[in-house]
């Protein structure tokens, strides 16, 4: 739905931008209508039954079930529609899609650290393709922050200490505004950048010309070498004293405490930094605290380091007994293939 | 002492609640419900004074994209202070303690509160927690947003957090404590005769706005008691870095922060039921879904604080669930709406100024609430959250709402409480002003929030410059018109036209006595024999006992 035509409606540029327009309308449509009928039905009462003498004294008016059910109901049917269409497309958003490209986006006062899986990495501006699915891993360094492109009708909190997650699909070539929409101190204002949407072929153009830096699963593979963590997960993350971490990213983990989850980029980064929380099972909680030795960009790192070790070592992930096979789990694509698969 | 003598003409020199005591003595000890409201009507005057200027400071600086009149670090503390000073300090006491302090006895018939002595104590409260606050502001001021959301609030912000914490956690229990007053007083001291479906609709709105002041007020207390735990001691609650969960703070903030949104309008509510009938001359269409509608606000008030959390980081289940709850809670205030249009049909309508208040709060709270609608949809809410958007609707609700309903009721009692006339004039033109005023400051907010413009921003991308000019030129015009009234109230109290007891003609027991009131409220003890806005002549309505005439008092 192109909708830039519109006055008083920003850009429009990815896949969900039109829909929430869409509903915008019909909010609006209806605020406006349900303003005028009742400042017209206000303003006729007022005009009408003016006081004409002053010691007149109208007649009481019996209230009305009738018309307390109708003005109860007929807005509840209504705010019920609201609600249903804006949690259909709200749900459909919330999952970020499979084959998504992931960029990686670190919030700090008061900058946006950008890295994309290849490598690149941007401050304060995030390049993009049209027509490809993007999914932005983000965490902060000190405060909250809010990530928001308003052009493509997207926002959410970048938080420290966890991972937030948010997708898109722009839909047209051009530069947009990228604001911090989480008030995070002195600067706040001027954590701003620009997402630019380019065409694929570009885009690709513009990988290839920055493509001199290290890809963030490379650069966590020598972390982790050289923090040590071979020693008990094994060189390629085949397991030992410490689980097998091949495979790990998106599998069912059983704990010591009977209880199981999903291992996801929040559960790693606790497993690195609070070893103790989540034991698995046929563990001991031997490993060391990683705290304050990794810096949240590293951390991304070493995460994405272990989700690329499935792709090559999937065989491995069923052979130990700590990580059951997921039941057709299906698997993600390893974020850090060297050169982004062409649509 | 002598100046004072002057002010009683021969003729009716009558004991009431002013003259009946001299001196600083008697004011600073009195537990005189009528009193204490005055005390709270001067103390949250002068808050809002505070709080203007910061909004008149925000208005200048956002007249021009660049950050060019204040710095970043004094635009920070100025928005924050704006939103603590008014939010805190006035807005949530503003109709509760000031005019419900006054007419929650009245109206019931009663002579005083059930507590006097807390209910001057709870001023005192208040007053220190101000206090502590202003000191906070001038010993170098706060820049956490009014929401001191954490970690920023417990470990990044050097600025008085803790001092305007403290001054905060005081003052909430003055809400506390007048809200406790008011539940006692409204169950047990209601005059014989005054059945609950006989109480005023502003009595309504008063127990229920007390229900939520002392169920609520506990938990932002406990918020601010952790807050200051982890910032004073480093104690992991709030801050990942220390072991704690950021959200965890907002979910204890928005549980009470919510709720006392509905402080601050449900008064303001109360008040629009009185104006809406009283100035038609009509018993309220649906006085029992009136009355209900304020009670389950109170309640499903508590059940919707998650939609400040869409896009925090909360689950989607949470977020759906939120959401349905927040379109629900927008049922009983469209009942409200509905129902005070249709107390108009067949009225006998004045246009005197509280009743042009009454009917601007009607406007604008329709407006206020149907966009809250916007933000109770989530897929939308995702894209406005933090922007102007924000900012527009909770304005159109708390000034289009509750300053207005605050002034309406202000000039609509005046009479009874300062014994003179406002001047009518100027009050009819104030009140147009104010609404104009009010609707070119924030009706572009609107505009610019949807297209993007983040709030809490001190600098901004210039393509928003059209509509901060129109909010800083509507911003202007709403300050003038907020002085006029400041102006011509002071001035009636001593030159306006004395006050009948009853100058509106109503049935009210406030409008049953003399103005200003006796010490003790009636000569005698009211026996209620008639509904809620059962109109009659003007001189069909007995006056309850006679007005004693003294000639001297010392």
């Amino acid at each position: 739905m192109q909708t830039s035509w519109i006055p008083f409606v920003p850009e429009s540029a990815s896949t969900v931008s039109g829909k929430v327009d869409a509903l915008f309308f019909y909010l609006s449509g209806v605020t406006v209508f349900f303003t005028l009928l009742i400042s017209g039905v206000l303003t006729f009462f007022v005009i009408k039954y003016r006081r004409r003498t002053p010691h007149e004294i109208p007649r009481p008016v019996a209230g009305s079930h009738k018309l307390e059910t109708i003005w109860s109901v007929i807005p509840f049917i209504i705010a019920m529609s609201m609600f249903a269409w804006s949690a259909q497309i709200y749900f459909q958003n919330s999952r970020s899609p499979k084959n998504a490209n992931e960029i990686y986006v670190v919030g700090k006062q008061w900058m946006w650290k950008i890295q994309h899986s290849t490598g690149q990495r941007e401050i304060n501006e995030l390049h993009v393709p049209v027509g490809r699915k993007i999914k932005l891993i983000m965490t902060s360094e000190d405060t909250i922050h809010d990530f928001f492109i308003p052009a493509f009708r997207i926002k959410a909190d970048v938080l420290p200490g966890r991972y937030t997650t948010q997708w898109f699909e722009a839909t047209k070539p051009g530069t947009y505004h990228l604001f911090c929409a989480e008030y995070c101190g002195m600067n706040h204002s001027g954590m701003i950048g620009s997402v630019i949407v380019m065409q694929p072929t570009e885009f690709d153009n513009w990988l290839s010309g920055n493509s001199s830096q290290q890809s963030p699963a490379v650069a966590g593979q020598q972390l982790f070498q050289s923090l040590g963590c071979v020693s008990c997960h094994g060189a390629n993350g085949e397991g030992g004293r410490g689980p097998a971490l091949a495979g790990l990213f998106g599998s069912r983990v059983f704990l010591t405490n009977n209880q199981t989850l999903t291992a996801d980029e929040g559960y790693i980064r606790e497993s690195i930094e609070n070893p103790s929380a989540k034991v698995v099972s046929g563990f001991s909680p031997i490993m060391p605290t990683f705290q304050g030795q990794v810096t949240p960009e590293q951390l991304i790192q070493i995460i994405s380091f272990i989700k690329s070790l499935q792709s090559s070592n999937t065989q491995s992930a069923t052979a130990t007994p700590a990580v059951p096979a997921p039941k057709a789990q299906p698997q993600v694509p390893a974020s850090a293939t060297p050169a982004p698969n062409r649509r | 002492m002598k100046a004072f003598e002057t002010f009683e003409t021969p003729t009716a020199a009558r004991v009431n609640y002013l003259n009946a005591q001299y001196g600083l003595k008697s004011w600073l000890l009195t537990k005189d419900h009528k009193r204490i409201a005055l005390l709270y009507l001067g103390s949250v005057t002068f808050f809002f004074l505070i709080g203007g200027i910061y909004a008149m400071m925000i208005r200048l600086e956002l007249l021009t994209p660049q950050g060019d009149f204040l710095s970043s670090a004094t635009y920070n503390k100025v928005f924050t202070q704006h939103g603590i000073i008014m939010i805190f300090f006035f807005l949530i006491p503003a109709i509760p303690a000031s005019l419900g302090n006054f007419l929650v006895p009245m109206m019931i018939g009663a002579k005083d509160l059930a507590f006097p002595r807390i209910n001057l104590l709870s001023w005192y409260i208040y007053l220190l927690g101000g206090v502590i606050t202003i000191y906070a502001l001038l010993a170098g001021g706060i820049d956490t947003g009014w929401t001191f959301y954490a970690p920023y609030s417990t470990t990044f912000s050097n600025s008085y957090v803790l001092a305007t914490g403290v001054g905060i956690f005081v003052s909430g229990f003055s809400s506390i404590l007048t809200g406790l007053n008011f539940i006692v007083t409204i169950h047990t001291m209601r005059a014989p005769g005054l059945t609950w479906f006989r109480l005023p609709l502003f009595i309504w709105a008063h127990y229920a706005t007390a229900l939520i002041m002392i169920l609520g007020t506990p938990v932002v207390a406990i918020t601010i008691l952790l807050l200051a735990f982890e910032r004073l001691a480093h104690v992991g609650i709030f801050d990942p870095a220390v072991g704690g969960d950021p959200v965890l703070f907002q979910h204890l903030f928005w549980f009470y922060s919510h709720p006392a949104v509905y402080i601050m309008i449900l008064p303001a509510m109360g008040v629009e039921s009185e104006l809406i009938a009283n100035f038609s001359r009509k018993n309220i269409f649906g006085y029992k879904f009136v009355a209900f509608s304020s009670l389950a606000i109170a309640v499903f008030g508590f059940l919707v604080w998650g939609h400040h959390l869409f896009v925090a980081g909360q689950s989607v289940y949470a977020g759906l669930i939120f959401s349905f709850l927040s379109f629900a809670v927008a049922i009983p205030s469209a009942i409200k709406v509905f129902n005070w249009t249709a107390t108009l049909y067949k009225g006998s309508i004045s246009y005197d100024t509280p009743m042009l208040y009454a009917l601007g709060f009607i406007g604008l709270f329709t407006i206020g609430g149907m966009t809250g609608l916007f933000l109770a949809a989530v897929a939308v809410d995702v894209h406005v959250s933090d922007t102007y958007f924000i900012v527009a609707h909770f304005h159109y609700i708390m000034v289009g709402g509750t300053l207005l309903g605050y002034l309406g009721g202000l000039h609509y009692w005046w009479p009874k409480i300062s014994g003179r006339m406002y001047p009518e004039g100027w009050g009819r033109f104030s009140a147009l002003v104010i609404f104009v005023g009010f609707n070119l400051t924030f009706l572009p907010q609107f505009v610019a929030g949807y297209l993007g413009m983040p709030r809490r921003y001190h600098a901004y991308p210039p393509e928003f410059q059209v509509f901060n000019v129109l909010s800083t030129a509507g911003a202007s015009i709403l300050g003038v018109g907020l002085v006029i009234p400041f102006i011509y109230l002071l001035w009636s109290m001593r030159y306006g036209k004395r006050a009948e007891p009853n100058p509106w003609h109503l049935p009210g027991l406030e409008w049953r006595t003399a103005s200003p009131p006796p010490t003790e409220n009636f000569f005698a003890t009211p026996v209620v024999t008639w509904e809620a806005y059962e109109f009659a002549p003007p001189e069909e309505m007995q006056v309850i006992g006679r007005f004693k005439e003294e000639t001297e008092h010392a």
